[in-house]
This record gives structure tokens, C-alpha cells and sequence, in this order.
């Protein structure tokens, strides 16, 4: 065997193996791609619209967005008077690191300033946490002035979904995309931007 | 084989390994020092191409089972939402379904290699052996997997090859209702066809894959001159007239691959139905156990042998007959009874016989698709006749065959 | 051997005579084009309005069929669905098999997905264009291309009432044969001749179109797939020459 046989084998390994290789790459892609969300899923993902005319101040709707719960909270006067005092004592006041919509970054963590929407789960380890309206002390915080406590790890959330120091949990509560479509009815999963 | 420690290297992880399992060995024994006739022609792709296929089949079936459930009431829909609502699923699915026909082509020309050169001869009856038992669990399987898309065509293929279990003498009707685990195909029967194809016959036909390659390379591959290049060797053991098949035979079945795949992906992307032969337009129509299909048949696969079973007018020898032309098959080794393998060597008598088996196979496979017309199934009548009159002359001619002298050596070309 | 080729002939001349008088009469084929988005807009509108009274299309989405057709979400609702469906249902229908089997007489409208991969698409264009008015049919309506079928024709008032003509003739065997004439126009439709035929042309389209949306990608990715693997094969190919220099 000549090096010039040697030399153009040596290339011709080394291309074919390339393409080769290249090409397996490409046929990983529907294989791997089969496993995102199906078109069925997407459609049982879709927005959810509620009803929210029978949600009396002080009161919270709970309903399935994704096979998640998301909580509206209808809140008083009293319940959103209190978020800028707490800001000392939580992890993200001004929510920089939380999983939100842009329209939503104020303090009130919404689009109208009394009507929360927040996904009901945990960001520690994924529970539900309760929802503890008043402000009266409780046996997990002799302060409280109303929000989320879960029975899980005793994260605390305030009002605005917003994690206490000293929780378990890094993050504040997701706040999902939505939209108001009428003075009744709101629309969960949708931004409201087109169509 | 069999020189486990002389030959494997001693240190590093390698031999930490190789002291434990004898990875080294098992890769010279196998690929390395496999050592495989030097002439090895366009017919012997087709070994390496049936493990590719059977490989595509494993990955896209495995893929398939993750969107699929096998219930009556779903089965149809499943399919639809296969090809419409999973990312890529129409992909996966044809990949699937183009392999099932590519599989039995690949299959089909592998086999006649071995009777154009004698590969099932001494000492290669078991090879051959274990090759026909694969063939059989590949007819059941590709049965059961036709049935799991629950459409018309499915639904009745399945009545009609279940209902042949009802030949059995005595015991038929009970059977039949045992294997169907109702008194119809129901979804009782999709339910346990769905495991077997998906668990028990996948398990069966790589364990038996495993054995076929094993009991080859014990012996050695023949090769298109049917001279065993096993009696000349080296002063090392290596036969003269062998190679390596790694790397020889790698880089020229990895040709073999692209040549089969530029066939394979262009009827997976441009024609994956093949005009109705490969997925039957009946089978877009639900099951309905009302209305059966105006043509019942097979897939073009099974064709040749639905055609001998319609070619007999009773059901219960029509299915004997159909068993026994896969049956002779396994005897073949002990049928031909010419000390000489390769039909290079033999006379123009084997020559022209061998042609006509083999065209009267493929028109038995083109009668089997049409509709059972008089001459249809006299042609059928008589070409199921001759199917069994070969074996029958090539025992006879054989013993005493003239054939011309092989050379000792494989001559270069 | 003569007895062979009589058998043969009879064979090849009462398959003929079949193909013209019996039910599946095919008399041109359909010049559809998948590619078209045009036609497919006006498939799929067609379908809307004429079709989906009775016709589910239960394994298609709304959502889907208007990225294939480049349609917006407000076009598609707002323009071509008649229904309050969602974006992304399925394109599902109110009426029951039960309902169905009622209306039309024991018969049930199928579900229409995958009707042209079950039919193929010329039969389907000729359903369409071989209706004639027929007063023994319980419907009134009977078809050349599909005979008894219980489906009345839904597209008359466009292509317009028409009867046709049939002759029958009588083979050696005794056996009467009917063979079709011509039709005749009874009452116009609202459309020309061509424009019903074009009508039923995009109709075809849609319905082959939705037998398998995946068509469309399919095709695309085909070339440069089989560029790919013939790139690869070429270099095999070297690579195979070059190492069975080896061998001698």
C-alpha cells in the first residue's frame, strides 16, 4: 500500500464518516422532536376562559389552566394596602428573577391592581399552597397580612404571590399570561396581543 | 475462538474489562478476524441491510407505542393522530410501515442468494434452518402489526387468517375463538395481538438473529463460487482466500446502506403508499365487522401464498398446502443432494428450473392480489402444482447431477 | 391451448364490459394540483358550506388546516368556519350516527379525514360530477360513478338536474348489460359546465389535501433528503474502491 492510498483513505474516512455522522445527527431530530407537547396537547392546553362576575373582594377562584391550578383572587382594599411595607422582609420585591408576563411588572403583579392571578403552585417543590385571606396572625407568622402558606415546606407568599425570606421556595409565584376579555370574563393562557 | 487470554491486551481498563468480558475477543472473533471469502457480490448486501431494517423497525415501533394505544374504540384515530398531531409522527410511522415491505424485499433476495449459491448446504444447514424459523416469526409478526391500525383491511385480514386455525382437525372452532379471545375479532384480540407484536415476537426474532449469525460464523460465509475457503490456510490459520470483515466488508455494506436508503427514504418521502401496495386503501376505512372489503388479500408479501391457498378448493387442504410450501422449504438442505453448491457450477437443467421457481413464485404473488377469477385460478392451480414439482425433480436430479468441476481456489476476476 | 386463450379473451372482454356499465364508472380523471393554495382556500370553503352539514372530518383541525392554507386565525373562524368551534378543535360535526342513519335512510354519512386515501381522488372527483336525477332512488338522486349510493346531490343547484340516458345490450350468454349514454340537462345550474367542474376539482383537492397534511412537508424535505444520503453514498462508494485495492 502506497502513502498516497494511505493519505486518501485517511480522507475519504474521515468525510464519509462526517456525513455520516451529520446524518445521524439528522435522524435523531423527529425521534427526539416526537416527545414535545402533540397538537391534542397544545389544543388541551389552550386558554381557558372563567367566569369571574361571581368573585366577591376577598374571595379566590381556583381553575385548571394545563393541568395546573391558577388562583384569582379578587383582593380588597386592605389586602393590597400592605404590599409596599413588606418588601424588606421578601426574597424578589420587585419580582426581577419570577416567571411573569411583562404587563404585569408593578408591584400589584397584575393588570388590575385589586385582581391577582397567579399559577397555584409552589416554586419550591411543586404543592398547592393555601390561600389564607385575612390579616391576623397564624401559627406559621405572628405578622401575617394575608397570602399563600404552603402545607408542604411552609413557604410563605404575600398577597401578590411574592416569596418571604426565610421560605424554602427561591421563587415568587408564575403569573401566567392573561387577558380580560369583558368586565366578566378573563381569558388564562392568552396575552391578549392578537386575536 | 477460544484463545481468550493470549490474544486480548493485559493492561489498563482494556484488559480490566477484557479479564471480565472479553470484549476484545468477541470483536476480532466477530468483525476483525472474521474472516470472509474475498468475492462477495451484490447478493450479500442483503444480510447487513435485513439487520438495518430490523434495527429501524425496533427504534420507530418503540417510537410508535408511545402514541399508540391499542383499543377498538381508539386504535383507528390513534393512527390519524399519529400522522397529524405528534411532531414528526407521520415520519416515524412510515419509516415503520415502508420498513414492514422493505424488510420481506430485503428477505426475500437474501434467501434466493442462498439458493443460487447453496448456502444452505452441508455445513450450513442450520444457518439456513434458523433463517427459515426467522422468515416464519417475520410472517406473524408483520401480521399482527398490519392489524394494530384497526382498519377494514386489518380488521378482515385478521378474520380470515384467524379462521384458518379452524383447519385443524377436531379442535379448530375452540381454537379459534381461543386465539381471538371472543367470538369475533374484538378488541380482546387487538389488546394480546398489540403484545405479541410489540414484546414477544420482537424478543424472539433478535434471540433468533443472534443464533443465525452465531451458527454462520462458526462455519464461515459462502460465497457466490460455493468453495469453502476454509480449507486453504495460511501458516497462521488465515484462510487465503478470506478477508477481514471489518474492515472490508464494513465499508462496502456502509455503500450497500446508502444505496438501499436512497431507495428506502425515497418511497418513505415521495410514495409511502406505493400505489396501495404497501398501505392498502382499504385499510383508511374504520373496521366495520359489517362490511367486509370487495377484495379481501394480504399484503404483497404474503400474496404468493394466498395464492396456493385459494388455488385449492377446500379450506382445510388449502391451508395444509400453504403450510407445507414453507415447510419443504426447511428440508431443503437435505433436498438437494448436488455435492456442488453454486449454480456457476451446475448445469443449464438447475439453471432454468431455478428461474421458472422463481418466476412462478412472483406470478403467484401477482395472482394472490387479484380477484379469484376462473383462469386466475387455474394459473394459480397450476403454478402452486409446479412450486412443489421443483422440489420434487431437484431431489430426484440431484443425486446423480452433472456439474461442471469447481476449482480448489477462488480465481481472481 | 385454444380453450386457454378463449377463457382469456371472454376474461379481458367482460372486464371491459363491466368497467362500463357497473358502479364504479371513471370517465376522466381529476387535474388537482396539492401545491395549490388557491384551490385548497376554495376546496376547503366548499367543504364548509356544503359538505360538513353532514360530513365529519373527526382526526383534522381547524388550527392546522389554516397554517397549511396560510390562512389567519380570524380568517379562518370569522371567514370559513359556520360553526363556533375553537381554533384548535377538530373538525367535528353535530349530527349523530343515529341522526344520520335516520335522515338517510339507514345510511351514515362517513367521517371524511382520510376519504381520499380510501377512495382515491379521481373516483372521488367523479362522484362528484356523475350525479343524475333518478326517481326510483329514494333520495331522488343516483350517481354513475358510485350507483344506489344514498347520498342525494347536495351540489345540484349549481351543477343543475340532470337525467341520463343508458342503452342495454345483451351478450351471447343471455345476460342483459346496461352501458351508459350520455346525460341530459334538465334544469341549469347556477354554474357553467367548467366552473362546476372546477368547483369539484378544488373540492377533490382539499379532500386529498386532508387525507394526510403531512403530504405537503413530505414532499418538500424529499429532495434534500435524497441529496443527502446520495452525497453519502458517492463517498461509501470511494471509500469502498479504495480499500478493496487491497484485495487481489
Amino acid at each position: 500500500m502506497t502513502d498516497n492510498v494511505n493519505k486518501s483513505r485517511r480522507t475519504l474516512l474521515l468525510s464519509t464518516g462526517a456525513v455520516g455522522v451529520v446524518g445521524a445527527g439528522f435522524a435523531a431530530v423527529p425521534f427526539l422532536k416526537s416527545w414535545l407537547p402533540s397538537e391534542r396537547a397544545k389544543a388541551a392546553g389552550g386558554p381557558v376562559k372563567a367566569d369571574i362576575s361571581k368573585v366577591e373582594p376577598g374571595q379566590m377562584l381556583n381553575v385548571l389552566w394545563r393541568g395546573q391550578p391558577v388562583f384569582l383572587v379578587n383582593r380588597t382594599k386592605q389586602q393590597t394596602d400592605v404590599l409596599e411595607s413588606l418588601n424588606d422582609k421578601l426574597k424578589d420585591p420587585e419580582s426581577e428573577s419570577s416567571i411573569q408576563p411583562d404587563y404585569v411588572n408593578n408591584i400589584f403583579r397584575s393588570r388590575k391592581d385589586n385582581f391577582l392571578v397567579v399559577v397555584g403552585i409552589c416554586t419550591h417543590l411543586g404543592c398547592s399552597p393555601k390561600y389564607y385571606p385575612d390579616l391576623v396572625p397564624q401559627q406559621f407568622d405572628a405578622e401575617w397580612k394575608g397570602g399563600f402558606f404552603c402545607p408542604c415546606h411552609s413557604s410563605r407568599f404575600d398577597i401578590s404571590g411574592r416569596v418571604f425570606s426565610g421560605s424554602p421556595a427561591s421563587r415568587n409565584l408564575d403569573v401566567p399570561p392573561y387577558t380580560f376579555l369583558d368586565e366578566n370574563t378573563i381569558e388564562i393562557g392568552n396575552d391578549g396581543e392578537q386575536a | 475462538m477460544g484463545k481468550i487470554a493470549s490474544s486480548s491486551s493485559t493492561g489498563g481498563l482494556g484488559g480490566w474489562i477484557n479479564a471480565r468480558l472479553p470484549v476484545t475477543q468477541f470483536y476480532k472473533d466477530h468483525l476483525s478476524e472474521y474472516y470472509a471469502p474475498k468475492n462477495f457480490n451484490f447478493w450479500y448486501f442483503f444480510g447487513s441491510l435485513a439487520l438495518l431494517v430490523l434495527v429501524n423497525q425496533i427504534l420507530t415501533g418503540i417510537w410508535l407505542t408511545m402514541h399508540y394505544k391499542p383499543d377498538a374504540a381508539q386504535a383507528f384515530g390513534m393512527v390519524e393522530y399519529i400522522m397529524r398531531d405528534v411532531p414528526w409522527g407521520w415520519l416515524i410511522r412510515y419509516l415503520h410501515t415502508t420498513g414492514a415491505s422493505a424488510f420481506f424485499i430485503v428477505i426475500y433476495f437474501h434467501m434466493f442468494r442462498g439458493l443460487l449459491y447453496g448456502s444452505y448446504k452441508k455445513p450450513r444447514e442450520l444457518v439456513w434452518i434458523i433463517g427459515m424459523v426467522i422468515y416464519l416469526a417475520l410472517m406473524a409478526e408483520a401480521f399482527l402489526g398490519y392489524v394494530l391500525p384497526w382498519g377494514n383491511m386489518s380488521y378482515w385480514g385478521a378474520k380470515v387468517i384467524t379462521q384458518l386455525f379452524g383447519a385443524v382437525p377436531w379442535v379448530g372452532d375452540s381454537l379459534v375463538e381461543w386465539v381471538r379471545g371472543d367470538y369475533l375479532i374484538s378488541d380482546a384480540t387487538l389488546n394480546r395481538f398489540f403484545a405479541l407484536h410489540v414484546v414477544a415476537l420482537p424478543l424472539a426474532i433478535v434471540a433468533l438473529v443472534v443464533l443465525h449469525i452465531a451458527a454462520l460464523h462458526t462455519v464461515g460465509s459462502n460465497n457466490p463460487e460455493g468453495i469453502e475457503i476454509k480449507k486453504h490456510k495460511d501458516e497462521n490459520g488465515k484462510p487465503l482466500d478470506g478477508i477481514p470483515f471489518h474492515p472490508y466488508y464494513t465499508v462496502k455494506d456502509i455503500f450497500g446502506v446508502g444505496m438501499f436508503l436512497l431507495i428506502f427514504l425515497f418511497i418513505v418521502f415521495v410514495k409511502p403508499d406505493m400505489g396501495g401496495l404497501f398501505l392498502e386503501h382499504d385499510n383508511y376505512v374504520p373496521a366495520n365487522p359489517a362490511v367486509t372489503p370487495e377484495h379481501i388479500k394480504p399484503v404483497w408479501y404474503f400474496t404468493p401464498f394466498y395464492a396456493m391457498l385459494r388455488a385449492v378448493p377446500d379450506m382445510q387442504m388449502g391451508a395444509l398446502i400453504m403450510a407445507l410450501a414453507i415447510v419443504v422449504l426447511f428440508f431443503l438442505p437435505w433436498l438437494d443432494r448436488s455435492p456442488v453448491k453454486s449454480i456457476r457450477y451446475r448445469r443449464w437443467p438447475f439453471k432454468v428450473m431455478l428461474s421458472l421457481f422463481a418466476v412462478a413464485f412472483v406470478i403467484l404473488g401477482w395472482l394472490g392480489m387479484q380477484g379469484a377469477t376462473e383462469l386466475y385460478k387455474l394459473m394459480a392451480q397450476v403454478l402452486t402444482a409446479f412450486y412443489f414439482f421443483y422440489f420434487i425433480w431437484l431431489f430426484l436430479y440431484s443425486r446423480n447431477e452433472k456439474y461442471h468441476e469447481v476449482p480448489e481456489r477462488i480465481e481472481d476476476h | 391451448m385454444k380453450k386457454l386463450l378463449f377463457i382469456l379473451i371472454s376474461l379481458i372482454a367482460t372486464t371491459e364490459v363491466m368497467a362500463a356499465g357497473g358502479g364504479s364508472y371513471i370517465g376522466e380523471k381529476v387535474q388537482s394540483n396539492i401545491r395549490s393554495v388557491d384551490s385548497l382556500r376554495n376546496g376547503a370553503k366548499t367543504y364548509m358550506n356544503y359538505c360538513m352539514g353532514c360530513h365529519s372530518m373527526d382526526y383534522q383541525r381547524y388550527n392546522r388546516v389554516a397554517q397549511d392554507l396560510n390562512l389567519t386565525e380570524d380568517e379562518m373562524m370569522n371567514g370559513l368556519v359556520l360553526t363556533d368551534a375553537k381554533f384548535a378543535d377538530k373538525m367535528t360535526i353535530a349530527m349523530t350516527k343515529e341522526q344520520s342513519a335516520a335522515w338517510f335512510n339507514k345510511a351514515v354519512a362517513p367521517d371524511l379525514t382520510v376519504i381520499a386515501k380510501a377512495r382515491g381522488v379521481d373516483w372521488l372527483y367523479n362522484f362528484l360530477i356523475n350525479f343524475y336525477a333518478d326517481p326510483t332512488r329514494p333520495s331522488g338522486w343516483n350517481n354513475l360513478t358510485f350507483e344506489n349510493a344514498s347520498m342525494p346531490h347536495i351540489l345540484w343547484e349549481l351543477q343543475g338536474i340532470r337525467t341520463a340516458h343508458f342503452e342495454t345490450h345483451t351478450d351471447e350468454e343471455g345476460n342483459e348489460h346496461k352501458e351508459f349514454k350520455n346525460f341530459e340537462t334538465v334544469e341549469a345550474g347556477t354554474l357553467s359546465e367548467q366552473a362546476y367542474k372546477d368547483l369539484a376539482t378544488d373540492l377533490v383537492n382539499f379532500l386529498d389535501y386532508s387525507s394526510e397534511p403531512a403530504q405537503l412537508i413530505r414532499m418538500s424535505y424529499a429532495p434534500w433528503v435524497l441529496l443527502f444520503v446520495a452525497v453519502f453514498t458517492f463517498l461509501a462508494y470511494l471509500l469502498k474502491v479504495n480499500y478493496f485495492r487491497d484485495i487481489h
